[in-house]
């Protein structure tokens, strides 16, 4: 079997693959701006509920298509504490720079 | 090359490039928007699938909240970009290293398995997508689901208390105190000698 042909279940792997190598490297990346952070926080859980979705579809079970519903839930509710987090960060450091966070550390 | 196939590969050029622009852009503003087209792609890319309902709500959730969240704080936050990417050079190397890593051992991991064997879609159960989730969700997962609503809930009132914050200058109406007051707070009697009137 050749890769470039009709899609089967490696196609749809192999692309979860690479968006997920791509928002890893989004996250070293863009390391000071934490919406960024965020956004690329995102295309991982993206990546991840592709290989759910072709898990289910070409094994037949409709369990994994419930796990994504589910982070689809969580990972809205962690984006908008996040983004919770974000503002009161700017409003009290006035900055979104990772590297002036380290407050805490003495 | 039937139209699932070039549907496929479209889809999937357009995810991988949308990806890359959410985190080479410059401006957050576009990062958000590429980041929506990466999320329409992806809901393309599920409808092959035969996911329809994730899809949609794919689709109306992160597309038209969470997207639209991340919009709203990127406009409110007066945050200078330009700072924060003067070292967006300097971790290139790391960054793209890491990635060819990642990259390199679920390629490893894929080709080893999955590559080769070719595993064939079992037909597709009768009625619909939705159907079949919703008899899933509602009976084998109710609790998760009902679980699922508990998390949303403390995300909404979580999200609310963060960000709230008291003015000074805002003046508003304190429903405990006005239930509170009594009558001898409210009537002062005044007790003072009657004058005569003025002839």
């Amino acid at each position: 079997m050749s890769l470039p042909g009709a899609p089967t279940l490696a196609h749809y792997l192999v692309l979860g693959a690479i968006l997920f190598a791509i928002s890893m490297a989004g996250i070293f990346l863009n390391r000071r701006n934490v919406i960024i952070m965020l956004m690329a926080i995102e295309l991982m859980l993206l990546a991840v509920n592709m290989n759910f979705i072709a898990f289910s579809h070409y094994l037949g079970d409709m369990a994994g298509q419930v796990f994504v519903f589910f982070i689809l839930t969580i990972a809205a509710a962690e984006s908008a504490i996040g983004l919770a987090i974000l503002v009161l960060l700017f409003r009290n450091a006035g900055s979104i720079d990772v590297e002036k966070f380290g407050r805490l550390k003495g | 090359m039937s139209f699932q196939t070039f549907t496929f590969y479209a889809f999937a050029a357009i995810l991988v490039f949308a990806a890359l622009r959410v985190i080479t852009t410059r401006n957050p503003v576009h990062a958000a928007l590429w980041l929506v087209l990466s999320f329409f792609t992806a809901a393309g890319i599920w409808l092959l699938l035969q996911a329809e309902f994730l899809a949609i709500a794919l689709v109306l959730v992160y597309v038209g909240a969470v997207m639209v969240l991340f919009l709203f704080v990127v406009m409110m936050l007066d945050v200078n970009f330009d700072s924060l990417r003067q070292h967006f050079r300097s971790f290139l190397p790391v960054g793209t290293a890491v990635g060819m890593l990642v990259l390199l051992e679920m390629a490893l991991v894929i080709v080893g398995s999955a590559v080769g064997r070719t595993v064939s879609a079992p037909a597709a159960p009768a009625g619909s997508n939705t159907q079949a989730l919703g008899m899933l969700l509602y009976v084998d997962y109710v609790y998760p689901f009902e679980i699922a609503a508990v998390v949303l809930l403390v995300a909404i009132i979580a999200a609310i208390a963060l960000t709230h914050r008291k003015r000074r200058e805002m003046k508003h109406q304190d429903p405990s105190a006005q239930v509170r007051v009594r009558a001898s707070e409210r009537v002062r009697l005044v007790s003072m000698p009657s004058e005569k009137p003025p002839v």
